[in-house]
């Protein structure tokens, strides 16, 4: 015993006598990409360039999975062992500032002066992350098939109605063209369901929570508008419309660009490469079902961690980081949208006449907010789960009915998430 | 058998200690950590304190009662009916939410119902997804427990004659079982896929076209059948090994005797083989039936418990609430739960085959 | 019997091949499906189910999906960590659960039989009902490494090793395959003054050969297709294991070929081994039903 104390103690020694010897300090970041080149590229030139500028500090980064980086993130907050610098995707914030692994982000209210909405992540009054891009939803689709089936050509100012929508399905449908005439994907199970879907209800007039108190879902999931919502979804597979929860992984990549659906839900990530094969897809904005346009806002942004024991230096490198070139080259890299106007008149893509610049305005006239509330993350995967459900025959109030009350169950077991 | 050579309890515990020790630290401890956290509200990570909470967990997970409705009636009286005479009834959520003349119902929700009369009885319960993932589980292990069984000594009655390349056999029949379990789930994704499944396209051939394809783990009614059907192909061969080991114990002389009685092939497993695999049964049953109240992979690979929980189980349920909702007492509460079954599943089968 | 005719004779046994032919058939289809569907192209794979073919090496027949799926994860980094993993554990297991095995049969001790029973008890525990519990329980563990003491397990070797190294059934294994060694080979060794440890090392084990294979292979087994613990503990790719790394790979490729190389990839080593030491592999399986 007395040994094993005396060996524990004599390796503490050595190893904080090595980092005494080490001149700067190191900062840690992880960040959610591995395995995209592009983005560790554009994520390591600010380093490069961070750690040149000054020698306090040096950020060292580490790249996980996306699939699985919530969850390293989770494992290492329990093991104690975060690192300075987080990467967190915006609707996730609320927890993560709740449960202690961020800490409020100091950095000059100024610099994100011109920023969209959607990468600027604030809770409970400050801010705890921000974002140096944000992607869009749009319907994808291509100018020969609106022609084709004679179909106006909605925009941002004037987007389909939910009639004029379910009427182009209905001649999409119709015209024996297509496999399906509406690709979801429903195979993209996780984050996607509530990023791409849930804008839908809100449209319809509903919510996941009710916003004002943020205490219940009662009404607002469940309510008229809400089960609106639910019959005009269960439709969409019931009818025919769309591939349901079994549509191949494979389709949902390529079927939109092979002619197997006439309509695409999908993000601007993918938008490029649909262009490559067609050069008329179009990028419609979402319809209106009554209560505005909406799609999802908030992307990936950047934190302190709650631990960190070098805030100051972890703030300096994400103000470094957000300079209009810095977002510039990550838009131009990734396809995703740069956060300032700015930044998006130096990029090839979103700059006037650039290929997307559509999202630019998608992103800043629809895009909403998802629940910003720490229980998101618990309420994100009871919708997805309900939508599936609903997607798959089960009725609709019940269903929803089920869901609220599942909410409302882990709402009340945290205490309220403290709103 | 106390000699003094053999006493020592310095050696007898140093030997013993980090077997025992291990074996106490991550198997005993964590068992009873379970009991503890289901009864508190402990989260994965929380700022909020641990609270203790008593048996609430288990009342939200085990709540069910039946509730009893009426058809509607119109204003003279009459039962209101659709087009196809079929009775109306009022919704059960007219019941089950806000309704202070049936708090007793509040936040149930319908799991099924029955007709009595025109009266419905509709069986409610407040965790609806929880009692569905029991059924599912008893349901997997009440068919795959006997069928794999009897298919297992199918196969080894097969197997157990005396023919030249038999080995061969035996170790093809026994080879799925070293391919993992993921693996496996994966690979059958494919073949009961819907649309270029190779199970549609077989069934196709063999009933020359007249079988239409299904997506067989995208309905309801096919996706628990079609995981049952991949587990008993994995697993059948090494029950078919214990079976096979409990023949040879056989003795050949006893086949030797009723063949000189001239006793049918049928006479002589009823009588010889039968009595002489007892104890092997009760083994593999017990076997079978553990292994199937813990079903968690092929579902997470497969299906995720859908499409609409007609898959989840009651590990899955565990796993995603403790793990993928951060709840760790409500999952705690459903693995007590699963203890629980399991311990009195083990009973009642100690019990009925008891020596008697 | 002798009044069979040769002709009637020949065919019954030409029906026992057809019969265990076909049987043997459902068993290694899809596994050789697995294999020649790991070779093609995806548009001639999703083609050939619909034909004898999906069971045959024909048409455009190349590696490329194995090249592919190594350049999408690094299936080497997860072949070995498994590999790692299973090896460590297997054999500590052998060790602490033979050792322990070995005290409970040959010496006397106080808190023995309460101990063993303990044990026995643990084999009805499902490991599924204590992983939610265990997960929270590995989380806050001390440990001293290399940096010193620090708290929790996650995404590490050792988690994936030490709480599965000692289980219930091995040592039950052990016991009973020591309860059948002749004892006094065991006293008169001793009354020749040597130590339990000599014992152990020179007596018992060189006599264990057939349950030592058993038991590695039973954990071998068990290891090498962990999923749920790991699914649980290990995040980072550094320590992720094959059977974790199917279901992100499946999360990352949607081509159906490559998915099924990477199958065929981490399922040929088992396979190899099992074919090889294929009766060991029954024997063992075997073993475990004997007693009952």
């Amino acid at each position: 015993m007395k040994l094993g104390m005396t060996f524990g103690a004599a390796l503490v020694a050595s190893v904080s006598w090595a980092s005494v010897a080490a001149a700067q300090t190191e900062l840690s970041l992880w960040y959610h990409g591995a395995g995209n080149e592009a983005e560790s590229g554009a994520l390591n030139m600010i380093i490069d360039d961070f750690n040149a500028s000054q020698d306090e500090y040096k950020v060292v980064v580490e790249s996980f999975p996306q699939e699985s980086y919530n969850d390293s993130v989770v494992a290492a907050a329990l093991a104690g062992n975060l690192p300075d610098i987080l990467d967190v995707d915006g609707p996730v914030m609320p927890n993560w500032a709740w449960a202690g692994y961020l800490q409020p982000l100091n950095i000059d209210e100024a610099a994100i002066a011109e920023f969209l909405d959607g990468p600027k992540g604030y809770w409970d009054g400050q801010l705890y992350s921000i974002g140096f891009w944000d992607a869009a939803v749009a319907l994808m689709s291509r100018q020969s098939t609106l022609d084709a089936l004679g179909l106006r050509t909605p925009d941002v100012d004037n987007p389909w109605t939910g009639e004029e929508f379910m009427a182009a399905l209905d001649a999409a449908k119709a015209s024996g063209d297509f496999e399906y005439a509406f690709d979801l994907g429903m195979p993209w199970t996780g984050e996607w369901y509530p990023y791409a879907f849930s804008p839908f209800l809100q449209s319809f007039g509903g919510d996941i929570v009710d916003r004002t108190t943020y205490a219940t879902a009662e009404g607002a999931l469940n309510g008229e508008e809400a089960v609106a919502f639910g019959n005009w979804w269960q439709s969409l597979f019931a009818d025919g419309y769309a591939p349901g929860t079994s549509q191949d992984p494979a389709d949902r990549d390529t079927g939109f660009v092979d002619g197997k659906y006439a309509f695409s839900w999908n993000g601007n990530w993918a938008a490029l490469a649909a262009l490559e094969v067609h050069d008329d897809v179009v990028f419609l904005p979402a319809p209106d079902f009554g209560n505005g346009p909406k799609i999802g806002a908030a992307s990936w942004q950047f934190g302190v961690s709650g631990t960190s024991e070098n805030a100051d230096g972890a703030a300096a490198f994400i103000e470094f980081a957000l300079q209009d070139k810095y977002l510039a080259n990550f838009s131009n890299v990734t396809g995703l949208i740069p956060a300032t106007s700015t930044a998006a008149a130096m990029t090839d893509n979103y700059a006037e006449g650039g290929a997307l610049e559509v999202f630019f305005g998608l992103s800043a006239g629809q895009a909403t907010l998802r629940p910003v509330t720490p229980g998101y993350v618990v309420s994100a995967k009871v919708f997805e789960k309900a939508l599936a459900d609903i997607a798959n025959g089960a009725d609709v109030a019940d269903t929803l009915d089920a869901a609220v009350d599942e909410i409302n169950a882990d709402i009340e077991r945290n205490g309220g998430y403290g709103h | 058998m106390a000699s003094k050579l053999t006493t020592s309890n310095r050696a007898g515990w140093g030997f013993a200690l980090p077997g025992f020790g291990l074996i106490m630290l991550f198997i005993v401890i964590p068992f009873f950590f379970a009991f503890y956290l289901s009864l508190t509200n402990q989260r994965l990570i929380s700022p909020n304190p641990t609270e203790f909470v008593g048996l609430s967990n288990y009342d939200r997970l085990l709540s069910i009662s039946v509730l009893t409705i009426e058809p509607e009636v119109d204003d003279t009286g009459a039962v209101v009916r659709d087009d196809a005479g079929n009775a109306q009834y009022p919704r059960v959520r007219t019941f089950t939410r806000n309704n202070p003349d049936y708090s007793q119902y509040a936040g149930m929700r319908e799991w099924f119902r029955w007709h009595w009369g025109e009266t419905a009885k509709v069986v409610v319960a407040t965790d609806v997804v929880f009692w569905k993932s029991l059924r599912n589980t008893l349901m997997f292990v009440l068919v795959v427990a006997p069928v794999q069984a009897g298919l297992a000594l199918c196969l080894a009655l097969l197997i157990n004659q005396r023919l030249r390349g038999i080995n061969v056999y035996r170790a093809i029949y026994f080879m799925p079982v070293v391919v993992s379990i993921v693996v496996v789930s994966l690979l059958f994704r494919f073949i009961y896929d819907g649309n270029d499944g190779l199970l549609n396209n077989v069934l196709g051939f063999v009933t020359f076209g007249t079988f239409e394809g299904r997506d067989w783990l995208g309905s309801e009614n096919t996706a628990l059948g079609a995981i049952m059907g991949m587990s008993i192909w994995q697993a059948v061969g090494f029950h078919m090994v214990i079976w096979l080991s409990g023949l040879q114990t056989i003795s050949p002389t006893l086949y030797e005797a009723s063949s000189i009685e001239g006793a049918s092939k049928f006479q002589t497993f009823r009588y010889v083989t039968w009595p002489g695999l007892r104890n092997t049964a009760v083994l593999i049953l017990i076997v079978i039936t553990m292994q199937a109240f813990a079903l968690f992979a092929q579902i997470d690979v497969m299906t995720r418990g859908g499409p609409l929980d007609s898959t989840t189980t009651i590990v899955f349920q565990a796993v995603e609430r403790g793990y993928g909702k951060q709840d760790i007492s409500g999952g705690s509460a459903i693995s007590v739960v699963l203890f629980l079954l399991v311990l009195s599943i083990s009973l009642i089968q100690r019990y009925l085959t008891r020596e008697r | 019997m002798a009044t069979i005719n040769p002709d009637n004779r020949g065919l019954r046994l030409a029906v026992r091949y057809l019969v265990l032919t076909l049987i043997a058939l459902i068993f290694i289809f899809p596994l050789v499906f697995m294999v020649m569907s790991s070779l093609k192209p995806d548009l001639q794979l999703l083609r050939d189910t619909s034909s004898l073919r999906a069971f045959l090496p024909v048409g455009d027949i190349s590696l490329d999906n194995y090249y592919n799926a190594f350049s999408r994860v690094p299936i080497a980094q997860f072949m070995f960590n498994s590999l790692f993993v299973t090896a460590t554990t297997v054999f500590l297991s052998l060790l602490l659960c033979s050792l322990a095995a070995f005290s409970f049969v040959f010496l006397n001790w106080s808190g023995k039989n309460v101990a063993l029973a303990i044990i026995i008890a643990t084999l009805i525990i499902p490991f599924e009902t204590i992983a939610i519990p265990l997960l929270l329980f590995v989380s806050k563990l001390p440990w001293i490494g290399m940096e010193g003491l620090t708290f929790g397990w996650l995404d590490t070797y050792r988690v994936q090793i030490i709480p599965l190294v000692a289980d219930g059934l091995t040592i039950f294994l052990f016991v009973q395959y020591f309860r059948d060694l002749p004892r006094d080979l065991i006293e008169a060794s001793r009354v020749e003054g040597a130590s339990w440890m000599q014992i152990y090392l020179r007596v018992v084990m060189p006599l264990s050969g057939p349950i030592l294979a058993t038991a590695a292979i039973l954990k071998f087994l068990a290891m090498y297709n962990q999923y749920l613990w790991p699914l649980m503990v290990v995040q980072q790719e550094a320590y992720r294991p094959v059977m974790v790394g199917v279901q992100y790979f499946f999360q990352l490729s949607t081509a159906w070929g490559e998915i099924m190389a990477y199958l065929t990839i981490i399922t040929i080593p088992v396979l190899a081994f099992y074919l090889v030491l294929q009766r060991a592999f029954i024997a063992s399986i075997a073993s475990t039903g004997v007693k009952g």
